[in-house]
């Protein structure tokens, strides 16, 4: 009994052990509930040594992944620059799926054990629980089933059909990973009933609103009255339709059903981490913010000694650590630093806003519940909409940050600095650069001739000139044309004039074998 | 929560990506191998960093170019900008935050470790001893023990569970034991009937009677009968003589420039490689002569010169003394690779085809003779000592000759020796 009651003191360069991991999980557990009022799925903490993080590094931080090259190369560039001295490795990874695994590597110090559990185990954890993207997009629960499935397809597969063919339809699923992904819920089957009351208040809203002018107003849609068969037939085919993915599993007429099965697996992959990409800042925040209260609240009840405190200090400084652009080691917004300074800052206007802050979040300022109002936010908001929302002039002029305009020809122009003239620009500049959608080509599949010579056709929707890359938009119509099995092409449309400015074609590839 | 120490895991989880990845990559691969090797010193590839053209390893995906179009970025740490002021236009390939590509890796080149192990199977691949010498592999060096079968005594450290608990588990089920779970179910049925009222005795009587009987049944046929037990079985297997040893033999004479020397020395070291990749241990040799030859180590055989005439067969002396002395035929492979730029005394020429012929041939694995040139040479004729040779080689001896002017070619030819294919290796052998 004399061990438990006696203090538990994490200090600086402590080795640790399992037990000491175990009461250390425990008291932050009490603070991340009992004061930060977190709500995490069930933790399982997964000790491994650097090697083992190498691995799981290689298959895109999933515990269990189907094999392909790519992993190779990836685990092979990585072992270079780690045995180069180049990079260190990650401190912990963390997974979204229920129970919440947690690697922590065995060379950590005791003190780095308690800011990962801290950090990966109530904040990431957290943060995958509640947050609206997590909750809609992806399944914790069946993630490690379904991988652990797909992993054994895969290799099936392999064995049946050779691992040159499987390898093939995988590097083509690759390259359409990024079109692989729903973004917007997708539209439910038409349900008959619903369709008929629906048809019947279009009537009445008709008769009650008749009006015989609107006859005699030109037809806007003139060509798909023109061409009802083709409105038809993309109506038949789902088109027009972004998750190029999905439709080739769907209405590819070559694939065999295990190929359509792998893209489906492809497909799933890109869907999990799709959350993730998009909310990079308030994640790495969201856990930040937590490891940094939580390691601040156990040095005040003395678990944490001050050699473990500076220890902490350090590495976390160096996480949250933001070049100015013109330093050298610049290398775009760090999403740790961001996240973890407006969430600090959330916390201050709620506890202890300027007029400035009244003014400008009259909802939040002054309500004295810093920790509630971030757990709204971390429940409701991705990247882009965080920052336009929350993003202060207080950070702005902090961090300095400053909009430049870029129109590919002359000088770059400063638009916006940080003045009250430049907040709300530098705000938006800065949401957009974080909006994915924004980022993202945004390709369609927008006709597909069934009956003549099947060619798929898509469209690139450019919006402010901004093109493909050639070179790699070549290589993935390639692999576009293998899966379809026909023709296809891609049309860059200027979004505004709906001129074409440039079209790639690729195949009729080599028959599918 | 949950804590599990996964260090004792398997490793080489990746393993089979990394082997999908070097298949994949195997072209490049193989050519960076080879020009590591061309550049590499003697001892081996001490390092074995391999860089790779990227282009069949690129993974592409649709994405915005880096330049032209309308576009903000957003940055921190500004100093002295207003609004309104410009900004020179970095130098082209400079964009600011979104340059390059997303994983940060550059699209040319690719750079990464490959294990000793993989490098030299890469680097050997294709190659093989010769059929005719594999077989003399067979005399045996010892015996290693393999796992054949099962058997019904031994050791009980041998003791093969599963099969035992098998034959046990057939054995109870024909011999119809009852189960333990059975009997206490009649038993439970006994004792709730014994204690109604309404009990018919005839029945408990009945599955009293049932009980004793399957309690005796199970007490005659055991759970495990020494008829069940089986163990490991363990064959002797020969093991192949695994050691070789092999000799270089060098002129040193004053006509042997440095950088025949090192031809010479490209070779051995390819010779040395190949051969301890097939033989667990491989001892080395180094001769070398002028007008007289003595054994000696790698540093003065590569290193000093010596003046003197030329004297080929004082080495094959040499050589037939070291081996009588010290490796006995049945315990060895015996492999040479000797190193000449054709020079020989012509009166020693008939000695010299004479020993091989009748001493060292008949004892050798393999005897490659590497005749090396200086690296202008435009025209060659053969030497006295090629034409020798040559005359050996027609009758079939296990004698591989060759002429090496450039270091770019000891690989090629190092590879025809010992190509797999009968056609590429007795090409060039007039």
């Amino acid at each position: 009994m004399s061990a438990s009651t006696e203090q538990f003191v994490i200090s600086s360069g402590k080795e640790w052990n399992f037990s000491d991991l175990r009461r250390a999980h425990d008291l932050i557990e009490e603070i991340a509930r009992g004061e930060l009022g977190l709500d995490t799925y069930p933790n399982q903490i997964e000790v491994i040594t650097s090697e083992q993080m190498l691995d799981a590094y290689s298959s895109i931080g999933l515990p269990l992944m189907y094999r392909h090259w790519s992993f190779g190369k990836r685990f092979a560039r990585d072992e270079a620059l780690y045995r180069n001295g180049y990079s260190s490795l990650a401190y912990e990874i963390v997974i979204n799926s229920n129970p919440c695994i947690v690697y922590i590597m065995e060379e950590n110090s005791m003190t780095m054990q308690a800011l990962v559990l801290a950090h990966a185990a109530f904040g990431h954890n957290h943060f995958f629980k509640n947050n609206a993207l997590f909750r809609q997009w992806t399944d914790a629960s069946g993630i490690l089933d379904y991988m652990d499935f797909a992993k054994a397809y895969i290799a099936r597969c392999e064995d049946k059909y050779g691992e040159a063919e499987v390898e093939r339809v995988l590097d083509a699923a690759h390259a359409l990973m990024g079109q692989g992904v729903n973004r917007y819920p997708r539209r439910r089957g038409l349900d008959l009933a619903e369709e008929a009351r629906r048809e019947a208040d279009r009537r009445a809203d008709e008769e009650r609103n008749f009006n015989d002018l609107w006859r005699t107003l030109p037809n806007a849609k003139g060509s798909e009255r023109r061409h009802p068969e083709l409105a038809e037939r993309r109506r038949l085919l789902g088109l027009p339709e972004e998750n190029i993915l999905y439709f080739l599993e769907k209405k590819s007429p070559l694939l065999k059903p295990w190929q359509r099965e792998i893209l489906r697996i492809v497909r799933h992959v890109a869907q999990y981490f799709y959350p993730q990409k998009q909310t990079k800042v308030m994640n790495e925040g969201c856990a930040t913010f937590v490891h940094y209260h939580i390691m601040n609240r156990l040095h005040e009840r003395g678990v944490l000694d001050d050699g473990g405190m500076l220890e902490f200090l350090h590495s976390h400084t160096s996480v949250v650590f933001q070049p100015d652009f013109d330093d050298p080691r610049f290398s775009g917004i760090n999403p740790y630093a961001l996240g973890f300074a407006m969430m600090q800052d959330i916390a201050r206007i709620t506890k202890a806003p300027t007029e400035e802050d009244r003014a400008w979040f009259p909802e939040i300022a002054g309500n004295g519940d810093p920790f509630g109002t971030l757990r709204e936010a971390w429940v409701g908001y991705r990247d882009e909409s965080f920052i336009r929302q929350f993003l202060s002039p207080a950070l702005i002029r902090k961090m300095k940050l400053f909009a430049v305009h870029d129109d590919s020809r002359s000088d770059l122009v400063v638009e916006a600095i940080h003045d009250e003239r430049g907040y709300r620009a530098v705000r938006a500049a800065l949401a957009d650069s974080f909006d994915i959608v924004k980022h993202e080509p945004e390709i369609e599949i927008v006709d597909v001739d069934l009956d003549g010579d099947r060619r798929l056709l898509l469209q690139n929707r450019v919006h402010r000139g901004i093109m493909l890359a050639r070179d790699d938009a070549e290589r993935v119509l390639d692999h576009l044309a293998y899966l379809w099995g026909y023709e296809v092409r891609l049309d860059e449309v200027d979004h505004d004039s709906g001129k074409v400015l440039r079209s790639f074609e690729a195949g009729p590839p080599e028959p599918l074998a | 929560m949950n804590i599990i120490d996964r260090r004792l895991n398997p490793k080489g989880k990746s393993l089979a990506n990394r082997q999908r990845f070097l298949r994949r990559a195997r072209k490049q691969i193989l050519d960076a191998v080879r020009e590591a090797s061309a550049r590499d010193g003697i001892t081996g590839p001490a390092d074995n960093r391999i860089r790779i053209r990227a282009d069949t390893l690129r993974e592409p995906h649709l994405h915005h170019g880096a330049e032209g179009g309308e576009r903000w970025h957003v940055a921190p740490g500004n100093k002295e900008y207003i609004e309104g002021d410009r900004i020179p236009r970095p130098p082209q390939g400079e964009g600011r935050g979104r340059g390059g590509s997303p994983d940060g890796e550059s699209e040319d080149a690719f750079q990464f470790v490959l294990s000793r192990d993989e490098f030299i199977d890469l680097f050997l691949e294709d190659l093989e001893l010769p059929d005719l010498l594999r077989k003399e592999l067979r005399e045996a060096e010892g015996v290693t023990p393999r796992r054949a079968g099962f058997q019904t005594s031994g050791a009980a450290a041998n003791l093969n569970v599963v099969r035992t608990m098998r034959n046990s588990l057939s054995r109870r089920i024909a011999l119809r034991r009852p189960r333990p779970e059975d009997i206490a179910a009649r038993e439970a049925e006994f004792s709730r009937l014994s204690e109604e009222e309404a009990a018919d005795p005839a029945t408990l009587a009945e599955i009293a009677g049932e009980i004793e009987h399957a309690r005796r049944r199970a007490r005659r046929i055991p759970f495990i009968d020494p008829i069940d037990v089986r163990y490991n079985r363990f064959e002797d297997v020969p093991r192949p003589a695994a050691s070789a040893v092999m000799f270089c033999l060098m002129d040193v004479s004053g006509s042997m420039t440095a950088h025949m020397k090192d031809l010479a020395k490209r070779f051995y070291k390819l010779l040395y490689l190949f051969l301890s990749r097939r033989y667990k241990r491989v001892e080395i040799v180094f001769i070398r002569h002028t007008h007289i030859a003595r054994e000696v180590d790698e540093e003065t055989f590569f290193s000093s010169t010596e003046s003197g005439g030329t004297v080929v067969s004082t080495a094959l002396e040499e050589m037939v003394r070291v081996l009588r002395a010290r490796y006995p035929r049945e315990q060895w492979n015996v492999y040479a690779a000797q190193a000449s730029d054709g020079d020989n005394m012509p009166a020693d020429n008939a000695h010299a085809v004479a020993l091989l012929e009748q001493s060292i041939l008949p004892l050798c694995q393999y005897f490659a003779y590497l005749e090396v040139g200086p690296e202008d040479e435009r025209y060659g004729g053969s030497t006295e000592l090629w034409r020798a040779y040559q005359r050996i080689a027609q009758t079939g001896m296990p004698i591989a000759m060759r002429k090496v002017n450039h270091r770019s070619q000891i690989y090629p030819v190092f590879r025809q020796l010992f190509s797999r294919d009968k056609a590429v290796r007795s090409e060039g052998v007039v």
